[in-house]
């Protein structure tokens, strides 16, 4: 038995799973997200993640970034370490690609601030 | 010119309320006093904004520029950056809003009001920390500021205090920026943030949370280089003998924000003790006539989303046409921490009211009534229970009140 707390939305329901013969019972949940995410969360967790890239331009010296999706709890922090790495040197738009593949997940970086229309005109 | 509403501050509060204001076509004027609009959220880089309204799980940034990107499609909203409010009044029913900036001192006038000018953190000198004052000790919105914006680590041994939403996402981003979190000590018995926050933030990074306990001395010159931790007991005051010194080049405040009313105050706009805002009806309007007062400003909110729908409720109130005299039913209440509105307008009621409440403390189980007269006229149970710092919203079909009607709002909670 396992003492979980849903994450999928602010809610955060407490959840209890039992995995019984490979079948995960939930209880708790209040709704079907709750069973989906303790099945998730005791097989493969996987989470979302957020963080700021460097960019080349001094009005905006950081971006923001996140995942499209989910990508497995425990490429969390290679992907940290992965974003230290990164420096955009275009003004991209919010909702560009920064990364196409993440660590081979399939998972897309994604830009979530616009840097192009902060940016002062030279 | 006389605009139709001017909002102080471009957060998601008041580009939400200039959006709903202006919907109409009415001229609205956004006061922002930073370079960009976006407010907080530009700082918060983090994911779970919009899960209500949007259905999506945006970062703040995201959610931020979708009502920029719609308020710099109207043309009927100005949006005026690195203007600060200096003073206000109001003269012959208009209201004058004085601003300081680059040109100078200007004044705008308008036919309504609303302050969506947010919050500011409690800070460590208001939270009887003694010792030495080195450099290191941030407030979180201040770490935040240095780590999602500027891009600096503001250190690499931290120490946070404080168990609030934005002390346990700064452990989070501080432990993928690199840096050490020691631990997140909390001086109340519960813990002050989402849970779920408890769950992706310190469980999944294996940050220990103290709970009882609270940082009472920081030590170093320049630098911080280490605190005093300390138990409490229920009334948070230390217990002797339990002190323990930790090593560390920072300390982290999350201990609580405040909403920022100085400038609501100064037209006389009452406050409500337990929110820390002003008191408002079911449009949002303060006691000043034409004066409204959203988001954080008017009570800490733990959802943007709910920033959102209260700021549209005041912009819709001032987009529309009637404008009759009010008519105010205090609302009185018991069991709860706190409650918005907390006063009716019974002449504009419309067929459902919105109310936000938060519990006065921890229920396993709760049921929540409305009594007119004292009699029973709504019901609402809550069976997976309820928390101080998960706020709650409720929709109730009033039926027709009078002037010298008693409304009453009881919260019954259960703990067996």
């Amino acid at each position: 038995m396992s003492e979980l707390i849903c994450i999928v939305c602010p809610n955060g329901c407490r959840l209890t799973a039992t995995v019984k013969d490979g079948k995960v019972s939930v209880i708790g949940n209040k709704c079907k997200k709750g069973i989906t995410f303790a099945e998730e969360e005791l097989t493969a967790p996987k989470r979302s993640v957020t963080g700021t890239v460097r960019t080349v331009f001094k009005e905006f010296p950081v971006a923001p970034v996140r995942t499209d999706g989910e990508i497995p709890k425990d490429k969390v922090l290679a992907l940290a370490a992965l974003l230290g790495k990164i420096k955009i040197d275009a003004p991209l738009s919010r909702g560009d690609t920064v990364i196409e593949d993440i660590l081979g997940t399939g998972v897309k970086l994604i830009l979530t601030s616009d840097i192009k229309s902060k940016l002062t005109e030279e | 010119m006389i605009y139709r509403a001017i909002v102080i501050g471009g957060g998601p509060a008041g580009l939400q309320a200039a959006l709903s204001a202006g919907e109409a076509g009415h001229p609205v004027l956004i006061i922002e006093r930073e370079s960009r609009p976006g407010g907080i959220l530009k700082q918060c880089i983090h994911d779970g904004f919009g899960v209500i309204r949007f259905g999506e799980k945006l970062s703040g940034p995201e959610y931020a520029e979708r009502f920029i990107d719609e308020v710099q499609k109207k043309e009927n909203i100005t949006l005026l950056l690195l203007h600060f409010v200096i003073s206000i009044s109001k003269e012959k029913g208009v209201f004058v809003v004085r601003t300081t900036s680059k040109e100078g001192i200007t004044e705008h006038r308008s036919e309504t009001l609303v302050f969506a000018n947010g919050c500011r953190e409690r800070t460590s000198r208001q939270v009887n920390i003694h010792g030495t004052r080195p450099a290191g000790v941030l407030t979180a919105g201040t770490a935040q500021y240095y780590v999602n914006l500027m891009g600096a680590l503001p250190g690499k041994r931290c120490v946070i205090l404080g168990s609030g939403d934005i002390g346990l996402i700064m452990a989070r981003r501080l432990t993928l920026e690199g840096a050490e979190v020691l631990g997140v000590y909390e001086a109340k018995d519960k813990p002050g943030g989402l849970t779920r926050n408890l769950y992706q933030c310190l469980t999944d990074f294996d940050i220990p949370l103290h709970l009882s306990k609270t940082v009472s001395h920081v030590f170093g010159e320049e630098r911080v280089e280490a605190v005093e931790v300390v138990s409490v007991d229920e009334n948070m005051c230390p217990l002797a003998g339990t002190e323990e010194i930790i090593e560390c080049d920072t300390l982290i405040v999350s201990v609580g924000l405040i909403p920022e009313n100085e400038l609501a105050e100064s037209l006389g706009t009452k406050m409500d003790a337990k929110t820390k805002g002003a008191i408002v009806d079911q449009n949002m309007m303060t006691s000043v006539n034409g004066a409204y007062a959203v988001g954080n400003a008017l009570h800490v909110h733990d959802l943007v989303d709910y920033v959102s729908e209260c700021a549209k409720t005041a912009g819709e109130h001032i987009a529309g046409e009637k404008r009759e005299e009010r008519n105010l039913l205090p609302i009185e209440q018991e069991g709860l921490l706190y409650l918005v509105p907390q006063q009716l307008d019974i002449n504009s009621l419309k067929e459902e009211e919105v109310f936000y409440f938060r519990s006065a403390c921890e229920y396993k189980k709760g049921e929540l009534k409305i009594y007119r007269d004292g009699e029973e006229i709504y019901k609402k149970k809550y069976a997976m229970g309820l928390k101080p710092p998960e706020m709650e919203k409720l929709k109730v079909k009033l039926p027709p009140l009078e002037r010298e009607t008693r409304l009453k709002v009881v919260l019954e909670g259960k703990n067996e």
